[in-house]
C-alpha cells in the first residue's frame, strides 16, 4: 500500500480550503466504506481529510422538525427517543446497520454520500422527506434528498463540497413510520431489500390513538377490522424502496393509489402489488431478481401496517417491537 | 512521513511515532506488541480486533491511527490488574467453559467489556446485541452469552 496524509481540520472551511488544495484526496467520516475499500485496493488516496473532529457536523436538534448532523454516528441517533418515537422508520434502519462496532463509528453522512443502492439509511430518509444541506466553497445550499442521489454510488456533489446535515419536517401524531430490511441473517449484513412507508392518517374527530380497546396485543390487522366503520383516510404517504433499482427510490405510483383512500389491510396489499411493478430488481449474489419482486409486495404491505400501527398504538414499550 | 501522537493506552499516557496509513490494529500489534487483539478479517465483519474508544467498543482494524491522538483506548491487556488478577469478565469466560480455541475472544471480552460498564444490569437481547459484530467459529455463543450473564447478574 503506497500510503496517505491524514488531515484533521476542525472547521467545514478548514475541510473545504484543504481539499481545493490538494490532489487525490478524499473526505473520511467513520471510514467504514473507504478504510474498506482502501484495504481492497479499489482506492488509492493520497490524502484523507478526516470530518470526524468538525462539531459543526455534529448536531441534532428536534425543534420544529428533526436536523442531524453529518458526522453523528448511528449509535448516537439509535439511542435518541424522540427519533424513535416520531421518526420510527430512521431507528428502524440505524439500529440495524452492521454491527454494535460499526455503529459506533459510521455516520449517515458516509452512508448517503457513499450512495450504495443498499444504503440502509436511503429509504427512511426518503420517505420523511428528507433534504440535505451542502456546504461549499461559496457557501451553502440545500436540495432534497430524492434529487441528491444521481445514481449507483453518485451524488450531486461538486468537487469539494461537503454533505453536512439532513432537515426532515415536524411530523404529527397521526403519523407514524417504519422501515424493513431484508437480510440473510441479523446482524452485518446488507439489506437484499428494504422498504420504508409513511403513513399519514386523518383521524378527524375519532380518538383511535390510544383507545383502551387497543391496548391489546392483538395483530395490527385485527385492529384494523374492527376500525372498518371509522372510515380512516390516508391522508399522505411516502413508500420508497432499496436495492430495486440503480438508486433508492420512491414508489410514486403506489403512493398516488393509496392517498386519500380508506384504509385496509386489502388496499394496503394492492399497494404492494403497485409497488413490486415500479421495482426493477435484478438477480445478484444477495437474491434473485423474481424473490426481490415478490417481497417488495410482501414488504411494502407490512411497513405500511406498521407504520398505521405506530399510529393506532404509539407506545413501543407496552406493544414491543417483537409483535413484528 | 512519520507523525507523533499522543493518547492514553491502558491507563497510561504513551507518545508514539505512527506512519499515517497505518490502523490503530497495526500500531497495537506491530509497535506495542500486544497481540492479544486479533485480526480475523481486516475488513470489520468478524470482531476479533475489538478496542475499547472512549468507552465504545470499536474495530481496530478500520480504525485511522491518526484518529487515536487524544483518546482513551483500552485493549484486552489492560483488563488485567496490577496484581496479575484477571476481570470478572475473563474469569466468568473462564469458569463458563466460554472459550474453544480463542481466537475470538478477545473481541468478545472487549465487546461485553464496554456494555457491562456503561450498563449495570443488561438484558440478554442488550448482551448479544452487544457481540453482534463478533463472530465466534467454535463455541456457539451460548456459553459466552451465559458468561457475559453470570457477570451481570453477580452485580
Ligand atoms: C462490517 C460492515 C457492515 C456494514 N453494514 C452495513 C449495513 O448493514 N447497512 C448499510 O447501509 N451499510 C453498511 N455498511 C457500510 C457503511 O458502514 C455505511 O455505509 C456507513 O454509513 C458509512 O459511513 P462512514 O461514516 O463510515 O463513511 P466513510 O467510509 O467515512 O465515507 C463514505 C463515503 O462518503 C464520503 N463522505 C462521508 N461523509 C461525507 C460528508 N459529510 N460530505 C461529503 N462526503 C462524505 C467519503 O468520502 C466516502 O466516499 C457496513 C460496513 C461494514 C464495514
Ligand atoms: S479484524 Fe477487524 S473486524 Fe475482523
Ligand atoms: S472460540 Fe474459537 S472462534 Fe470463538
Amino acid at each position: 500500500m503506497k500510503g496517505y496524509e491524514y488531515h484533521k481540520p476542525q472547521t467545514v472551511k478548514e475541510a473545504i480550503d484543504l481539499m481545493e488544495g490538494l490532489e487525490n484526496a478524499k473526505y473520511i467520516a467513520g471510514g467504514t466504506d473507504v478504510m474498506v475499500l482502501i484495504r481492497q485496493k479499489k482506492l488509492a488516496p493520497a490524502r484523507l481529510i478526516s470530518l470526524r473532529n468538525i462539531g459543526d457536523l455534529n448536531y441534532m436538534e428536534t425543534e420544529g422538525g428533526l436536523r442531524i448532523g453529518s458526522a453523528v454516528t448511528y449509535n448516537t441517533i439509535a439511542k435518541n427517543d424522540f427519533v424513535q418515537r416520531r421518526y420510527s422508520a430512521l431507528a428502524d434502519a440505524v439500529k440495524k446497520v452492521g454491527s454494535l462496532q460499526i455503529r459506533n463509528v459510521a455516520t449517515m453522512g458516509g452512508n448517503i454520500c457513499n450512495a450504495a443502492p443498499s444504503a440502509d439509511t436511503a429509504c427512511p430518509l426518503l420517505v420523511l422527506d428528507a433534504s440535505v444541506i451542502i456546504a461549499g466553497k461559496t457557501g451553502e445550499r440545500e436540495m432534497s434528498l430524492d434529487d441528491f442521489f444521481l445514481g449507483p454510488n453518485k451524488v450531486a456533489l461538486e468537487k469539494g463540497e461537503i454533505l453536512k446535515g439532513f432537515t426532515m419536517p415536524a411530523f404529527g401524531e397521526n403519523t407514524g413510520s417504519a422501515y424493513f430490511k431484508h437480510t440473510r441473517r441479523q446482524a452485518m449484513d446488507l439489506p437484499m431489500l428494504g422498504v420504508a412507508a409513511r403513513v399519514t392518517i386523518d383521524i378527524g374527530g375519532s380518538e383511535v390513538g390510544c383507545k383502551d380497546a387497543f391496548c391489546t396485543v392483538d395483530s395490527i390487522s385485527n385492529i384494523l377490522k374492527r376500525l372498518e366503520d371509522e372510515n380512516l383516510v390516508c391522508e399522505d404517504v411516502r413508500i420508497a424502496m432499496g436495492v430495486v433499482a440503480p438508486r433508492p427510490i420512491r414508489a410514486r405510483k403506489a403512493e398516488e393509489a393509496l392517498k386519500g383512500k380508506v384504509i385496509s389491510e386489502k388496499l394496503f396489499e394492492e399497494i404492494g402489488e403497485i409497488a413490486a411493478s415500479e421495482s426493477q430488481p435484478r438477480d445478484s449474489i444477495r437474491g434473485e431478481a423474481w424473490y426481490r419482486r415478490d417481497m417488495v409486495k410482501v414488504l411494502t404491505k407490512r411497513a405500511i401496517l406498521k407504520a398505521v400501527d405506530r399510529v393506532i398504538r404509539p407506545d413501543d414499550t407496552i406493544w414491543p417491537d417483537r409483535l413484528w | 512521513m512519520k507523525k507523533e501522537i499522543t493518547f492514553t493506552l491502558n491507563n497510561e499516557k504513551v507518545i508514539v511515532e505512527v506512519d499515517p496509513k497505518w490502523t490503530l490494529l497495526y500500531l497495537l500489534r506491530e509497535v506495542f506488541e500486544m497481540t492479544g487483539t486479533k485480526e480475523g478479517c481486516g475488513y470489520g465483519e468478524c470482531g476479533a480486533c475489538t478496542v475499547i474508544i472512549d468507552g465504545q467498543a470499536v474495530n481496530s482494524c478500520l480504525y485511522p491511527v491518526m484518529e487515536a491522538e487524544g483518546r482513551q483506548i483500552v485493549t484486552i491487556e489492560g483488563l488485567m490488574t496490577k496484581e496479575g488478577d484477571l476481570d470478572p469478565l475473563q474469569k466468568a469466560f473462564v469458569d463458563e467453559g466460554a472459550v474453544q480455541c480463542g481466537f475470538c475472544i478477545p473481541g468478545m471480552i472487549m465487546s461485553s467489556k464496554a456494555l457491562l460498564d456503561e450498563k449495570e444490569k443488561p438484558t440478554e437481547d442488550e448482551i448479544k446485541e452487544c457481540i453482534e459484530g463478533n463472530l465466534c467459529r467454535c463455541t456457539g455463543y451460548v456459553k459466552i452469552v451465559d458468561a457475559i450473564k453470570t457477570v451481570a447478574d453477580r452485580r
